[in-house]
């Protein structure tokens, strides 16, 4: 779809500030609607229209499959981890309170790196199965390519 | 740290542990690391399990923030049992993974492994929570992962069985939520204590009644219920041996734990089997399920769905031990609960065992197999004495406390019924034994070696469990009738 003018431009005017949305609504999400499973929605929605304007392998070029699948897990050990922070520091799982001097400021900051590892799982994991069922139609417009070619064989 | 501080990491270990075995690399490494993983959970729910027999309730508020405002694990007896079950099951299950994984999986197991962890971590949040709306976010772990793991079977049709799967686990997820959500809306709160406590105020409310009608059925539908069983035999039977193995002895359970949490704890006894016929409901759907599944299951040609099938039948024995809606009712429900655990997983193991010599699960293929693998085959015959319910065996515990609380019921008749059932079990049972232990092995069929040490250690000891708690039932039933005194509490008023 690169060649259609309307979209491209459209396109690049678009997925900024989709990307920026995305990124707004994940740190504003402690105290205003939002959080990490939307803005990372957003944001994959951002990759995904890239992807759909100059195909899947500029956008591969951009996060590579197997980015993907260490920073999905990556987002769910930051949550992990950081609901740990709270154990070691001897309060309870999720405690943040102890992570800074300021119990207040704590509980903000705890939730903006939980909230950032479910955004980054969120973002990644939603490219990742737009990934898979594109390359699947990827294999099968090959599959056909190779048939019309096999056809045009037969025919010559 | 006290037991307090460690119990939440039950859940936590296979949740944190998922995100690194994602990650790894190869196929052993990821293993270990979850065999670890699993083994250190159940370690902890047998600690958890040993401190609450006594009547002690364990509250684990997450954050620090109290109950009613934050999530609070609430742990008694019964959820300690059933957690403990779930645990134990997911690393005696993993002993007897990596053979047959290897085989039926190919490339790098971390992702494998990494899902087998989510539906061990969901499994086990379900149990611990106190919180309705918690309970269907675990839900949603544990059902999509095991969705995921059903449809890595080889055969092409463990995808449409996942898809399937996936369609009416969704559509059961979606009744429980409705049913949270009429909760939530008249109560205001969804700390299952303090629903408990609001609800018996509002029992003339239709929104209640509709709230107690939606999260029955969708917990039927996860716990393959009767009419709602149809998504089971295809997922058991498609998807790899491993995951069929944990699966059987798991995942059905604890939906069952779901329901009685509901219907005793939040709803009360008096609400959900007085006001609301649900005993006589549940006990119509159980004795059908009874006689189809084990109907069905005599007729199947293939192990693994003969095997699922008969899943069905037992589902449908824990569910009339709760429709008795007595102490000893429950006891059974919950005896059962724990034993059929134990003679699924072993016969599903002899199975995969065979699967992975001969690479078909067919009755036909079996044939005069007996004496070429004849560990294996023995395994099955003495598992299958345990689901037949034979003395000595899990089974006959099992069937003779539900004989008991239907006697103590006044209803005799039902013991006619488990009868009938029993020997349906045994007609299922015996084919297999027949064709594989009298019937001549096909010309030009190829020579079995028997299977790997690997896979009959763990399938032996799992089968020798099953003769264990037959003969040495106090701490099966003395955990049972602690779960189910848990349940009936005093009135139901707190989990």
């Amino acid at each position: 779809m690169k060649n259609n003018g309307i979209l491209r431009i459209l396109a690049r005017f678009l997925i900024p500030l989709i990307l920026l949305v995305g990124l707004y609504i994940q740190f504003h999400g402690e105290y205003s609607p939002g959080g990490g499973f939307q803005a990372g929605l957003v944001f994959s929605a951002g990759w995904i229209l890239f992807v759909l304007i100059y195909g899947l392998k500029r956008g591969l070029d951009a996060i590579p499959l197997k980015a993907m699948y260490v920073l999905s897990a990556a987002g769910v050990l930051i949550y992990a981890l950081t609901g740990l922070a709270g154990v070691l520091l001897g309060g309870r799982y999720l405690e943040f309170s102890d992570l800074l001097s300021n119990p207040q400021a704590a509980q903000q900051a705890g939730i903006i790196i939980v909230e950032f590892g479910v955004g980054l799982t969120v973002a990644t994991v939603a490219m990742l199965l737009f990934t898979l069922f594109a390359r699947r139609r990827q294999m099968w417009d090959e599959v056909l390519d190779e048939q019309a070619l096999n056809d045009e064989e037969d025919s010559a | 740290m006290t037991l307090l501080d460690l119990m939440p990491f039950m859940m936590l270990a296979p949740l944190i542990g998922s995100g690194f075995v994602a990650v790894l690399p190869g196929r052993a490494t990821p293993w270990a690391v979850t065999m670890l993983v699993c083994l250190s959970s159940a370690i902890i729910a047998a600690a958890v399990l040993a401190e609450t027999l006594g009547g002690a309730t364990m509250s684990y508020p997450f954050g620090n923030w109290p109950p009613p405002i934050g999530i609070e694990y609430r742990v008694d007896a019964a959820n300690a049992f059933v957690a403990f079950l779930v645990a134990a099951m997911a690393a005696v299950t993993l002993l007897w993974a990596p053979k047959s994984v290897a085989v039926e999986i190919q490339g790098r197991h971390g992702t494998f492994y990494a899902l087998f962890l989510l539906v061990v971590a969901g499994l086990l949040g379900i149990t611990l929570t106190g919180d309705a709306f918690n309970v269907f976010v675990f839900l949603e772990i544990s059902s999509l992962a095991s969705y995921a793991l059903i449809a890595y079977g080889q055969d092409r049709r463990a995808l449409l069985a996942a898809f399937r799967y996936l369609i009416m686990g969704t559509v059961g997820a979606t009744f429980f939520l409705i049913g949270i959500a009429f909760l939530y809306m008249v109560t205001g709160t969804l700390n299952m204590a303090d629903l408990a406590e609001r609800l018996p105020a509002m029992s003339d409310n239709n929104a209640v009644r509709a709230a107690l009608a939606f999260i029955v059925v969708g917990m039927g539908l996860k716990l393959a219920l009767l009419p709602l069983h149809l998504w089971l035999p295809n997922a058991y039977a498609y998807a790899p041996n491993f995951v069929t193995v944990f699966l059987a002895g798991t995942a059905t359970k604890v939906a069952l734990y779901v329901m009685l949490r509901f219907a005793f704890t939040v709803f009360g006894p008096d609400y959900s089997f007085v006001v609301l016929p649900l005993s006589t409901v549940l006990m119509v759907l159980a004795l059908a399920g009874m006689f189809a599944g084990s109907w069905v299951a005599m007729f199947q040609i293939h192990l693994k769905r003969m095997l699922a099938y008969s899943s069905v039948a037992q589902v449908g024995y824990m569910v009339l031990g709760v429709s008795l809606a007595t102490l000893t009712g429950l006891t059974a429900a919950f005896l059962h609960l724990f034993n059929h655990a134990l003679i699924k997983t072993a016969l599903f193991m002899a199975v995969g065992c065979v699967i992975y010599r001969t690479g078909s699960a067919r009755l036909d293929d079996l044939r005069g197999l007996g004496r070429q693998m004849p560990w294996t085959l023995t395994a099955f015959a003495l598992a299958g004495l345990s689901i037949i319910g034979v003395p000595t065996t899990v089974g006959f515990i099992s069937k003779w406390y539900l004989v008991l609380a239907s006697i103590e019921a006044g209803a005799w008749w039902l013991v006619v019924f488990l009868v009938i059932t029993s020997l349906m079990a045994l007609y299922y049972i015996w084919r297999v034994i027949e064709a594989a232990w009298f019937s001549p092995r096909p010309n030009g069929a190829a020579e079995m070696r028997e299977a790997p040490l690997a896979l009959l250690i763990p399938t032996w000891f799992v089968v020798s469990l099953n003769f264990y708690f037959g003969l040495d039932t106090r701490l099966t039933v003395g955990a049972a009738r602690a779960a189910a005194g848990a349940l009936l509490g005093d009135g139901g008023s707190a989990p």
